[in-house]
């Protein structure tokens, strides 16, 4: 990649004091980058720190939750020092945000316009008037029929998918350079789904966003993404541009999660799947985090957390498995 | 909107008769009327109370007393009491009524201007000391008697440091104006705190769990996600959410506004409504008993009207049509 990258995260660690000497690792030195204009997916489990690494991002933690160490970088500021106050000139600013939830993401009792206008109002310092017709066009932008009556509604008046859509306008709404949607289409039906991260795909080009997507759909992982970074265990485990991670996987982990999709072209009994559950996260194991579930572990791995390796030039994988040079 | 509450006000009037029928029969079920009980004068024979209770209507089966007296008070009368002869039951009640609603609003509006900014604090900071600290007293409001408490703080407020007057409404009739107003209020903080001291701690209890309930929501953390200050997110996107059963139960407030006081305007020797219903319970005066009760009754179901307008104007999911 050549610019500068538009989210720059090292040594990410967020942490979760659940009790005096329960601490939970849900985010464990974690490190990537996200250039302009490109996707990049964080796929895991639930369990596996993707959603705690985006609001980590965003500084949306709530106790017992805190950020440990690391550094975000966004324009060459670090989020981390940044004040409270300052915080939200980031947010929704310089980094939009889409949820899971559009159920419930969305205020119930304020409309539609109110709560896009308020939004551009705070980071853009416009008039009403300004904001209300911006954020009427915006509503047409994600493809909203009839705008200015939505911009009168209520939340529980619109479907899903259409308050998915308001989310994705807010998100746009004050142009920032990325954008984070967590699990944007898990709460949708199919036929919704494509339209929305076809949607998205659209907003991203239109005005050249880096988009970070959260999602467990390896499939929405191909069709939409450039880069994927596999979580698990709130750490790392591979790092791959798209197409080189599907096809050149390295990591047991990954393997696992692309053996359980179904395929179109071979005829399978069973579907593979991974055994046990991902472990909690203030139990992990003393070596490597899948060392409990991994169909090749080795004595070592049970011991020693291996490092995230440099395969190549854009391949990363944290396994015991390709520490000589990567040859299996 | 406007069908629904006056289809609200229709439903109105069956249950007015079906209350004033439970009325009426629980006060003629209790035994004795206004001339048992007393310590009747011998030189007096007994055909003259008879014939006082003719005159009253007594002598005549219940559900023709029923309609006597509903058919009076569809007319707009409560008829006469029986203790305070010659006065009308309207006029008794009318000479109380605006005391004990100022009482009621005044502790009212205590239990908001402390109830509410605590409860939304220790929402704000769950399991800190001023948390802890307000848990207590909420579980003490809760737990104390009022007439107690309305005892201790006549003892301490007004015996010992001589404060707050004790008893009564106004020091002089011949107050107008500002000193007028002053002098009320003075004598209504007493009788407020005590009033409102259960009603605080239940509130604030109320809206400390839906803060933090609200602060939980998906849509709290899409307005922090939006770039909202904080302030935003608690007076606008939080309260807005949280006050919405707040209200529902102000609404239903308005009953045990006027009727709660009863035993708070007793200690506090208070002239309002209380003090007038207990002295006609004891002295068996029907007429003013029975007026009351139904005021009361009224009191709820408007209240419960104005909960329901309420709850659909600050939430805009609720729809009455």
């Amino acid at each position: 990649m050549s610019s500068e990258p538009v989210l720059d995260v090292q040594k990410l660690k967020t942490y979760f004091y659940l009790d005096q000497n329960l601490v939970a690792k849900a985010v464990d030195d974690v490190s990537f980058s996200v250039y302009p204009g490109e996707t990049v997916a964080i796929v895991g489990e639930s369990g596996s720190g993707k959603s705690i690494t985006a609001l980590s991002i965003m500084q949306l933690i709530n106790k017992p939750g805190r950020i440990v160490e690391g550094s975000i970088r966004v324009r060459e500021k670090n989020l981390l020092d940044l004040k409270e106050k300052q915080m939200t000139t980031i947010r929704g600013n310089h980094i939009g945000m889409i949820f899971q939830e559009p159920m419930t993401a969305l205020n119930p009792v304020f409309t539609i316009g109110n709560q896009l206008t308020e939004m551009i109002r705070k980071h853009k310092k416009v008039s009403k008037e300004i904001a209300r017709n911006k954020a009427t066009e915006l509503l047409r932008v994600v493809g909203i029929p009839r705008p200015d009556a939505i911009m009168k509604e209520y939340p529980h008046q619109l479907s899903g998918g259409m308050r998915q859509r308001v989310m994705i306008a807010m998100a746009i709404s004050c142009e920032p350079e990325l954008i984070i949607a967590d699990e944007p289409t898990t709460a949708l039906d199919v036929t919704i789904q494509a339209q929305i991260l076809d949607l998205l795909k659209d907003m991203q080009k239109r005005y050249n966003l880096a988009v970070l997507l959260i999602t467990h759909d390896l499939g929405v992982v191909y069709e939409y993404t450039d880069r994927v970074i596999v979580m698990y265990g709130g750490q790392i485990v591979e790092q791959a541009p798209t197409k080189k991670l599907l096809s050149l996987t390295k990591h047991p982990y990954t393997n696992g999660l692309l053996s359980s999709l179904p395929n179109m072209e071979e005829d399978v009994e069973r579907l593979g799947t991974i055994k046990g559950t991902v472990p909690a996260a203030y139990n992990f194991p003393a070596g490597c985090r899948f060392s409990t579930r991994c169909p090749a572990v080795m004595e070592k791995c049970r011991q020693i957390n291996p490092p995230l390796l440099q395969l190549d030039a854009d391949h990363f994988v944290r396994c015991h498995l390709y520490e000589d040079g990567g040859d299996e | 909107m406007y069908q629904y509450i006056i289809r609200r006000f229709l439903i109105f009037i069956p249950m007015l008769i079906a209350l004033s029928i439970i009325v009426f029969g629980l006060a003629k079920a209790a035994p004795g009327d206004p001339f048992s009980g007393k310590i009747l004068d011998p030189e007096v024979g007994m055909e003259v109370y008879e014939k006082q209770r003719a005159e009253l209507g007594l002598d005549k089966p219940v559900p023709v007393q029923y309609v006597r007296w509903a058919s009076k008070i569809a007319q707009g009368s409560f008829g006469e009491s029986i203790t305070y002869k010659g006065r009308s039951v309207e006029s008794l009640i009318k000479e109380r009524f605006l005391n004990t609603v100022y009482l009621g609003l005044f502790a009212l509006f205590i239990t908001l201007i402390v109830a509410l900014p605590i409860g939304i604090y220790s929402a704000r900071r769950p399991y800190s000391l001023i948390d802890y600290g307000t848990t207590t007293f909420g579980f003490f409001g809760l737990a104390v008697p009022n007439f107690f408490f309305g005892l201790v703080v006549i003892y301490l407020f007004s015996i010992k440091l001589g404060w707050f007057p004790a008893q009564g409404t106004i020091s002089s009739t011949k107050l107008t104006g500002i000193a007028e107003f002053k002098d009320r209020i003075h004598h209504l903080v007493l009788p407020g705190l005590t009033l409102g001291l259960a009603s605080t701690a239940s509130y604030m209890r109320y809206m400390r769990s839906e803060v933090m309930d609200v602060l939980g929501s998906d849509f709290i953390r899409t307005a922090k996600a939006k770039g909202m200050s904080a302030n935003n997110v608690l007076y606008k996107h939080t309260l807005r959410n949280a006050m919405i059963p707040i209200i529902t139960l102000l609404g239903m407030e308005l009953g045990p506004l006027l009727g709660g006081a009863i035993i708070t305007e007793q200690v506090f020797n208070f002239p309002g409504i209380g003090t007038l219903f207990i002295g006609s319970v004891i002295n068996r005066d029907y007429p003013v008993v029975m007026a009351i009760t139904l005021l009361l009754g009224v009191a709820i179901l408007v209240g419960n009207l104005l909960a329901d307008i309420f709850y659909s104007v600050v939430d805009p999911r609720i729809r009455y049509d």
